[in-house]
């Protein structure tokens, strides 16, 4: 390795920016384009795991870009916790688009070069996010990948697609204008500093008199409601209503990007800027603990209700998003790396769900459940990797998502939580009320006996989709590393 | 031996230049010739803030009369700020013209648009650089006068009326200051700020001072639109030619904002004015109440200028907030915002332009889908309407952000939290508008539309370009409005 760790940074967040250009030059030629697209978010994936062994190993690389304003600088500081969530993002980046090749093209859908290049920008975003050295780059992160995002969603430009794009747009502005760059400008005049820092930059504070208990908890309500990505609720009809995009948007950003952006963003902010001590010292997390566990029943139940696929799957979104945010409040080591894995299980799991409607929805243009009697017959690959996933996103082994609930289940025991423990196993029970269902649905006899009409979705579509699924499998088997990779972010330098 | 009088002929040039323009009837020629005025008062500017930022402010004496008996003019870091970006968005916003004035105004009056124009720049670079405060009215009234001759030619029947009404309110807001200029003649026998500053010092509190001030402040506030003083600038805005609107809403507001700071600060002294007399409390809640009023004002507008105006009511409330709030991080913020608000504001105007001369209207209705026929118009509108809800990595982030964190600094919760919500109503009316252009089917003259011309596209992208620029490279616009802001905290210098 010739790259220095600083300048791999700087190549990580360039390369997106390269794919943009490019897709600029060639939007004409598709195939050049997107060839270009998936070449390059596959080197940016090589470059991010270089960065990623040195990160695991103890490093932590810096780069400062400069002042944006006196005091405020634009910088990238890579920790464990960022790193993992930018190999996610930039590891699902490459089954998203070749994914998202098969299906805008089956689809016939107009607009496919804008629609790369916001991709590519949201990616940018989601990097940034992830480097961040301050909640103030986090914030320009958090607003880009905002903005970048709304013409994704309103993609189809229909009368559905601007009202969906409204309440997104709406939410997202301002519950992160009017709390958490309000909660940013406190911190800084409690704190006089930004950074992140191991044990987080409010303690001094708080010990000094400078900031009163009932204060901390209010600015944590900033933050947690602030962060409107991590879709806690009430704030959470963005999450829902951004499902009028295109399935492949569905999949990268509003499971993997968009949303880890938000839980991302909490988990940074109660490890970095509070400090799990401090949160637990001065117990400011008990409420937001309650809230999440309230959200995650509440959101389970909702999507029981739903009958459009992807309608059910964005709910469950809302509902897991509130098991990372629990992870947050609980502050415990082992419910923040139980967090921190979340993100990652979650991500290929979940993702590997919208690619399957997707899949469907292209093979079949069938968007109700209730319509896919049937349908795993026609489609074994489609609905077997929606059996696999489902698996993963219950908590059943030998899906990944066993260990980061473990973990979060062990936060709740530790911390004498045993109502948040009942409402964490009521959860995976209903998960397996609303996601089961449909594989089982579609693997039974169709209602009619005609053979079906259609197969399986392009080649394009299953492959990145059966890969997500076998994923979602190894990262049972991956899961010690993995811990092993997130427990320094619990270790507070002394 | 040119460069020495240049604090002069900054504003000499245009004053000299404007009469000129009459002299040549060929309707190319003028342009021209005014255009490279233009260019030449930016590239003076330019110059005198360079001078500034290398060697410190200095001062000129008009005609060799010695201080303070003569006029003296100074170039200090706040004044070579204002007029830098008032003579360059004066220049850009020229460069744009020539089609919009075709369109919109009746060719044989062309001749009289120009030396309006640098008339109006004229007042505009004289009330920045002068340090006499009788200088300042007669410099106010130049642009004054101009601007109302400049709207009354616009399009429509209104506009005269329009005119009128900025004329009556403008006049009244001119002897207001006058009488109070002469208060303060009488009181200290200088009109040299420098001078009057020190004199007053002395003063401790007079009736005719207090009176003065009270004169002075209403006076400016009706300049500056202030709610509730603001009841011209709609009007004004809305039946003006598109290009005058763009000129005039980027600089105008900004030049009675600085001619403001500068008075209250550097004559009656902030703790005259704020301490004693409560100034800033008074601003404050007129300048929140004048932000959210206007700002749901804008949301209810049919008419994309009638909607700008009400936003720059809103967005001089922005500046004052900044300014009533007395300490080094909030005036800074104040002026940056004077700066970052001229982009936004003058580039969302120039858009406006390209879709009047295009689509002959610039009622929302008419501008249904408009994003097909004319992306490269529409999207401007979008990045230009970010820079105004001040999303990050735009300039309106930066004056918001540095009000923000000064707010919370300085313990005033409620203004931190009332100036985010109220930047919420921008997101509505904004976004308002970029459904229209985006959602909507195109109407019969949308369908047939072709996109702005390149001669106006151009400066256009220079001012919308400008904001991401100034909302990422902050080191001039941030860098000197802090040193402004120390200067006039310093007191008078």
């Amino acid at each position: 390795m010739t790259l220095t760790p600083a300048l791999l940074i700087v190549v990580s967040l360039a390369l997106p920016f390269l794919v943009l250009v490019l897709i600029g030059l060639f939007g004409k030629l598709p195939n050049l384009r997107d060839g270009l697209t998936l070449v390059l978010s596959s080197v940016l994936f090589y470059v991010v795991c270089c960065l990623a062994d040195h990160v695991f190993q103890g490093g932590r690389p810096e780069l400062v870009l400069g002042n944006l304003l006196p005091g405020f600088s634009i910088g990238f500081k890579v920790e464990p916790l960022g790193m993992v969530f930018a190999l996610v993002a930039s590891g699902l980046w490459i089954a998203t688009t070749v994914y998202a090749i098969g299906y805008m093209r089956a689809h016939h859908e107009k607009h496919q070069t804008r629609f790369f290049a916001c991709f590519a920008i949201a990616i940018f975003a989601a990097l940034a996010a992830a480097f961040s050295a301050n909640l103030f780059t986090l914030f320009v992160a958090y607003e880009l990948m905002t903005i970048s995002t709304y013409p994704l969603v309103t993609h189809h430009g229909t009368e559905k697609a601007k009202l969906g794009g409204r309440t997104y747009l709406g939410i997202l502005l301002f519950t992160s204008i009017a709390f958490f760059m309000l909660a940013i400008g406190w911190t800084w005049s409690v704190a006089h500093t930004l950074e992140f820092q191991p044990g987080g930059i409010l303690q001094g504070s708080y010990e000094s008199g400078g900031i009163q208990q009932w204060q901390l908890m209010l600015l944590l309500a900033l933050f947690a409601f602030g962060i409107g990505k991590a879709a806690l609720m009430p704030f959470h009809r963005w999450l829902p209503a951004a499902m009028v995009a295109p399935t492949p948007v569905s999949a990268l950003l509003h499971a993997v990007a968009v949303v880890k952006v938000g839980v991302f963003s909490i988990l940074k902010v109660a490890v970095y800027v509070f400090g799990m001590d401090l949160i637990r010292e001065t117990s400011i997390g008990e409420w937001l603990a309650y809230a999440a566990g309230a959200t995650i029943l509440l959101a389970s139940l909702v999507a029981m209700t739903k009958d459009n696929l992807k309608a059910r799957l964005a709910y469950s979104t809302v509902s897991q998003l509130a098991y990372i945010t629990l992870g947050a409040a609980l502050a415990t080591p082992a419910s923040v790396v139980g967090g921190g894995m979340h993100i990652v299980m979650h991500a290929v799991g979940k993702i590997t769900l919208f690619f399957c409607a997707g899949a469907i929805y292209v093979a079949t243009h069938k968007t109700d459940i209730s319509d896919m009697r049937g349908l795993g017959r026609a489609m074994p690959l489609t609905m077997g990797a929606f059996f696999i996933a489902s698996i993963s996103i219950i908590g059943l082994p030998p899906g990944g998502g066993v260990w980061s609930k473990w973990f979060l289940a062990l936060g709740t025991v530790e911390t004498h939580h045993l109502f948040l423990l009942a409402v964490l196993m009521i959860s995976s029970l209903l998960n397996i009320a609303y996601l089961i269902p449909i594989p089982i649905r579609g693997f039974m006899k169709p209602v009619t006996g005609d053979p079906p009409t259609f197969k399986e979705a392009p080649m394009m579509c299953v492959v990145p989709l059966c890969c997500t699924a076998v994923g979602t499998i190894v990262l049972f088997f991956l899961a010690n590393g993995l811990y092993e990779v997130l427990l320094p972010i619990t270790e507070v330098a002394k | 031996m040119i460069e020495q009088h240049l604090p002069v002929l900054i504003v000499v040039v245009p004053l000299i230049a404007a009469p000129l323009c009459v002299f040549l009837f060929n309707r190319t020629l003028v342009y021209l010739f005014a255009l490279a005025t233009c260019w030449a008062t930016f590239g003076m500017s330019l110059f005198l803030l360079a001078k500034v930022l290398e060697s410190g402010p200095f001062s000129y004496e008009l005609g060799n009369w010695p201080v303070p008996y003569g006029i003296e003019y100074v170039v200090d870091y706040f004044s070579a700020f204002v007029m830098s970006f008032v003579s360059g968005i004066g220049a850009v916003v020229l460069t744009y013209a020539p089609k919009s004035l075709n369109d919109e105004i009746d060719p044989s009056r062309h001749y009289l648009v120009h030396p309006m124009y640098l008339l109006c720049l004229t007042g505009m670079l004289g009330i920045c650089i002068t340090g006499d405060l009788f200088n300042v009215f007669v410099f106010l009234e130049i642009s004054s006068l101009s601007s109302y001759a400049l709207i009354s030619l616009g399009r429509s029947r209104r506009a005269p009326l329009a005119a009128f009404q900025y004329l009556v309110m403008g006049t009244i807001g001119a002897t207001f200051l006058l009488i109070g200029i002469g208060l303060l003649y009488q009181l200290t026998g200088t009109l040299n700020m420098v001078d009057m500053a020190q004199q007053l010092a002395d003063d401790h509190g007079s009736r005719t001072m207090l009176v003065a001030f009270a004169f002075v402040t209403v006076g400016l506030c009706i300049k500056m639109a202030v709610f509730p003083l603001h009841t011209w600038l709609p009007n004004a805005y809305t039946y003006a030619p598109s290009v005058v609107t763009a000129f005039i809403a980027a600089t105008a507001t900004k030049v009675s904002v600085y001619a403001f700071v500068r008075i209250v600060y550097d004559i009656f002294t902030p703790q005259f004015a704020f301490d004693v007399h409560g100034l800033d409390l008074f601003l404050t809640v007129f300048s929140l109440i004048g932000i959210f009023v206007a700002s749901a004002a804008a949301i209810y507008q049919g008419n994309l200028k009638r909607l700008l105006a009400y936003s720059s009511i809103a967005q001089v409330g922005y500046m004052l907030l900044g300014v009533s709030m007395n300490n080094q991080d909030g005036l800074t913020g104040g002026i940056v915002h004077m700066f970052n608000h001229a982009i936004i504001k003058g580039g969302l105007f120039l858009v406006v332009g390209c879709f009047a001369l295009r689509l002959h209207s610039v009622r929302l209705e008419d501008l249904r889908g408009a994003a097909k026929t004319m992306p490269l118009t529409a999207f401007a509108w979008v990045l230009g309407g970010l820079g105004l809800i001040g999303v990050p990595l735009t300039a309106g982030f930066i004056s918001k952000w540095l009000l923000l964190t000064a707010a919370l600094d300085n313990g005033f919760y409620l203004v931190a939290g009332l100036m985010l919500i109220s930047s919420l109503l921008a997101v509505v009316y904004v976004w308002r508008v970029v459904e229209i252009l985006y959602f909507s089917e195109p109407a019969d003259a949308v369908e047939s539309a072709r996109e702005a011309p390149w001669s106006m596209l151009i400066p256009t992208y220079l001012l919308i370009v400008g904001i991401l620029v100034f909302g990422i490279w902050t080191s001039y616009s941030v860098g000197v409005a802090s040193q402004a802001a120390s200067a006039l905290l310093g007191g008078a210098p």
